[in-house]
């Protein structure tokens, strides 16, 4: 096999974010080995993006909250075709995951007692959220890593897989470059856990960073295992829109959670103009309600600014198309005017919002303090990826897990704010666990050198291209472009058959992309190989988003805006078929069984 | 390099980039067109994907808050993502190179890899026993302010890199630098933390290496009081534990203590 470096485990781990760490730590508590490979950094994975809290029924605010409020809560946001397996052990789990982190260092800001505070947040019946002001995902990363590092886990920064190897229908391993020599190196494992995250990067408008690149996705789907629910992507309805250089990060679902209203450009509070069925008896009357709800008050409902993040995005476009929107295309955000409510607003508001306060001041020229913010819709999260069974997170691939944003189940069509902190926690715990036990039980696979050799050519190709003068950030920006325009939140039949269309010509443009320079630290090498990734998963979004003719969730359709009965009973499963190309097949919901339907039932 | 046809018209700034790696390098000049509200980072993509395809530079979030893209703008450390190019642009060229305090892997990127090394032999956080019987602790917000504001630490590593300690003297083998002083009180601070790290400070880490200049403070992008927060009071409790007779003759008669005074629980 060449002369790569081969490095033997008997769990890796793919991706060092919230997840993967998490799964590290479970693995290596029972003394096998575990290596840890990341492209970036140690703890500069995309969770520390996260900003709002950890939703854990603790009950620590208001002690009507329980995992059955939590469950029920959950399967509302996701529209019933949540795996309900996941979405029960979730509920059951997050809160021992959550005060597992304090005992390992993590510190949340405080209720009056001196317990783990929780906030309000979006879809959440119960303030729920454990949070650290807003910058949790911090937290909980440096946690999980300073508490990683003692663990004997061989971490590898900065590394790249390329594929995933296996000896016959079991995992084997996985081919990877280190960014820094740009060589390659082997690793040899009994089970492979991937925690690789999401796939924002295929839009032009998101809040994610280079590495979300549908790595996980891809790299699962070619290896032979399924994806599930890919046409749901959840368009965070916050990002800032202005300036355009800082468009599509993130504001926290948390100002709002705060007090913070959304305005169109006649100052209507115009959320309140539109409150689906489903929600009507959990959402306030008038916007003192809604206030009254945020100060604590039990006997309030919630601002309707807290209703789930895909119709709150879904009503901002509605007052941009209708001419209601902010001067850049977006709404206003205001949290200034809690001023007429409360002495030391702006004291208050920094000590809640910092880094809103910071990002706004140092990159918009903003004080949200004294002014509202522009914000418009932005990709944030996929709720589809690989889909594995919910106690144990394998997939069919025997040995290959899959955990956090990468893998699918327990979002359903629409991800509510916090649960998937909790979810990474939870699953993350539940893969290392299950791939450790897997690990266990089986002897080392051996691996096939052809495999690697094709996998390392693969690799090398676009050096070695001749004609052709496309780099690579082009086709990445077409691509970008194309799914932004054509698949995004507001999607229809003919635009979704031109992008399959574009898909294919990118493809075919992707195959003759030639990088210069050489193989050390080389980013335009880097992003010739996402390509892969990138259009595999823009494929599957696109052919589940044509196949599902209804609106639901994350997905909306434009020529079909209302949830059909038919397909709240169904997941779309895409898998790679024997021709190579993709297929998606209509798979049935296994029933729920009747306790979790009367908990449902007693929640509505 | 000149500006293209295409870009005429726009507003141009040239970024003079250092290039190379371990072996050497030198700076060169791009042009590039300039929008509203454009950050440094956005410039040198901008170049990245339309000039010099093999620019290294390390980034994620573009938020500020990953610590990634660490750089020296004009000569002062900093993040690219965070640093507005209207706040920089003079009528010479922005200069952007790596941090000096650390090996150059290659272009604007640099090899920390040392940080890691250091973080690693600090005591880990050891809590007491459990406050309540379901196995949770209580604290106070008061109690926890200051660490909280530790922990906001994004582990950029600007204050090791405008350290004198570390970026002129090199003391990297007997000096821990401003972030892991930070790391330590942190620990130290924890009104759960039982372990205790002061003989560490005095011996292995250094800490009288600092004499106190702020650069740190200045620089860090989280706002962090490094000096008069972190370091002042963690040299204070090491003169308090080997340097000060009074509390050298109690101990004669009074046993070591096990968690240390500033916190309560």
């Amino acid at each position: 096999m060449a002369d790569y470096p081969t490095h033997e485990h008997d769990v890796l781990v793919i991706g060092a974010g919230g997840a993967g760490l998490r799964a590290s730590i479970e693995a290596s508590a029972a003394g096998v080995s575990v290596g840890l490979v990341c492209k970036s950094l140690l703890g500069k994975a995309h969770t520390v993006m996260a900003e709002g809290g950890i939703a854990a029924a603790l009950a620590n605010v208001d002690e009507r909250d329980n995992w059955m409020v939590h469950f029920s809560d959950t399967m509302r946001g996701g529209q019933y075709v949540n795996n309900w397996r996941m979405a029960q052990l979730h509920a059951q789990e997050a809160p021992a995951r959550v005060r597992e982190l304090e005992a390992w260092g993590a510190v949340f800001d405080r209720t009056p007692d001196g317990k783990i505070l929780q906030r309000n947040f979006g879809g959440h019946r119960y303030p729920r959220l454990a949070h650290v002001g807003d910058r949790t995902g911090l937290e909980l990363i440096r946690t999980l890593q300073d508490h990683g590092i003692h663990k004997g886990i061989n971490v590898f920064m900065e590394y790249t897989v390329v594929r995933l190897l296996k000896d016959g229908d079991r995992i084997a391993g996985a081919l990877a470059y280190s960014r820094e020599r740009g060589r390659f190196a082997v690793f040899k494992a009994k089970a492979v856990i991937l925690a690789t995250g999401g796939i924002g990067k295929a839009y032009k408008i998101t809040s994610n960073s280079w590495e979300y690149t549908g790595d996980g996705h891809t790299l699962a789907y070619d290896a032979g295992a399924e994806l599930q629910d890919m046409e749901f992507i959840q368009f965070h309805p916050t990002g800032m829109i202005w300036p355009l250089s800082v468009q599509g990060i993130l504001v926290t679902e948390g100002v709002r959670g705060e007090g913070g209203i959304l305005l169109n450009n006649k100052g209507e509070q115009f959320m309140y103009n539109d409150i689906p069925d489903n929600y009507k008896n959990q959402t306030a009357k008038d916007p003192e309600e809604g206030w009254r709800y945020c100060q604590g008050d039990r006997n309030a409902q919630r601002p309707a600014e807290l209703l789930t993040r895909d119709h709150v995005a879904r009503c901002i476009m509605r007052e941009v198309k209708a001419g209601r929107g902010s001067p850049h295309g977006g709404v206003y955000l205001d949290i200034a005017w809690i001023k007429k409510k409360i002495a030391n607003a702006p004291e208050h508001i920094k000590k809640k919002l910092p880094s809103m306060y910071h990002q706004f001041k140092e990159l918009g020229n903003i004080d949200i303090t004294t002014e509202p913010m522009e914000v418009g819709p932005t990709t944030h999260y996929v709720m589809g990826g690989v889909k594995v069974d919910a106690d144990t997170q394998m997939s069919r691939v025997p040995g290959l897990f899959a955990c956090g944003e990468c893998a699918v189940g327990i979002n359903g069509a629409n991800r509510l704010g916090g649960n998937s902190l909790s979810d990474l926690l939870v699953f993350g715990k539940r893969a290392g666990e299950h791939a450790l036990k897997y690990a266990k039980e089986h002897a080392a696979p051996s691996l096939n050198a052809d495999a690697v050799e094709a996998a390392a050519k693969w690799a090398l190709e676009p050096f070695d291209r001749q004609g052709g003068d496309e780099g690579p950030y082009v086709i990445q920006h077409a691509l970008q472009d194309m799914m932004q325009d054509l698949v995004g939140i507001v999607r229809k039949e003919d635009e979704m058959q031109r992008a399959l269309e574009g898909l294919a010509k990118l493809k075919e443009r992707a195959k003759k992309a030639k990088v210069v320079g050489n193989r050390e630290y080389n980013p335009g090498w880097h992003t010739a190989l996402d390509l892969h990734n990138l259009l595999t998963v823009s494929e599957a979004i696109t052919r589940c988003s044509l196949l599902r003719k209804e609106s639901r969730g994350g997905h909306f359709r434009e020529d079909y805006q209302n949830k059909e009965a038919a397909w709240a009973k169904v997941n779309l499963v895409t898998r790679k078929g024997p021709d190579g190309e993709m297929q998606v097949e209509q798979v049935p919901i296994p029933e729920m069984p009747a306790e979790l339907k009367q908990i449902i039932e007693e929640m509505k | 390099m000149t500006a293209t046809a295409e870009t005429q018209g726009a507003q141009m700034v040239t970024l003079r980039i250092w290039r190379g790696d371990a072996n050497g390098g030198k700076f060169e000049d791009y042009s590039t067109p300039v929008t509203h509200g454009m950050v440094v980072l956005d410039a040198v993509h901008q170049v990245q994907a339309t000039q010099a395809t093999d620019l290294a530079v390390r980034w994620n979030c573009k938020a500020g808050k990953c610590g990634s893209c660490s750089a020296e703008i004009n000569g002062r450390p900093a993040l690219m993502c965070m640093t507005q190019l209207a706040h920089v642009l003079t009528d010479q060229p922005i200069v952007i190179e790596p941090m000096q305090a650390f090996p150059t892997i290659k272009d604007l990127v640099t090899d920390v890899s040392w940080n890691y090394e250091v973080k690693k032999r600090i005591k880990p956080f050891q809590p007491r026993k459990p406050d309540a019987p379901d196995g949770t602790w209580r604290m106070d917000q008061v109690d926890v302010d200051r660490v909280q504001e530790f922990r906001k630490c994004i582990e950029c590593f600007l204050c090791q890199d405008v350290c004198h300690v570390l970026r002129d003297h090199h003391k990297h083998e007997e000096f821990i630098g401003p972030r892991f002083l930070v790391y330590v009180a942190a620990l130290e601070m924890h009104p759960l933390d039982t372990a205790d790290r002061l003989e560490d400070l005095k011996d292995r880490d250094g800490i009288g290496y600092c004499n106190i200049t702020k650069c740190c403070t200045k620089v860090c992008p989280e706002h962090i009081t490094i000096t008069d927060n972190a370091i002042i009071p963690l040299k204070e409790r090491v003169v308090d534990e080997y340097y000060d007779p009074i509390m050298r003759l109690w101990r004669l008669f009074v046993p070591k203590r096990t968690a240390l005074p500033m916190v309560s629980s």
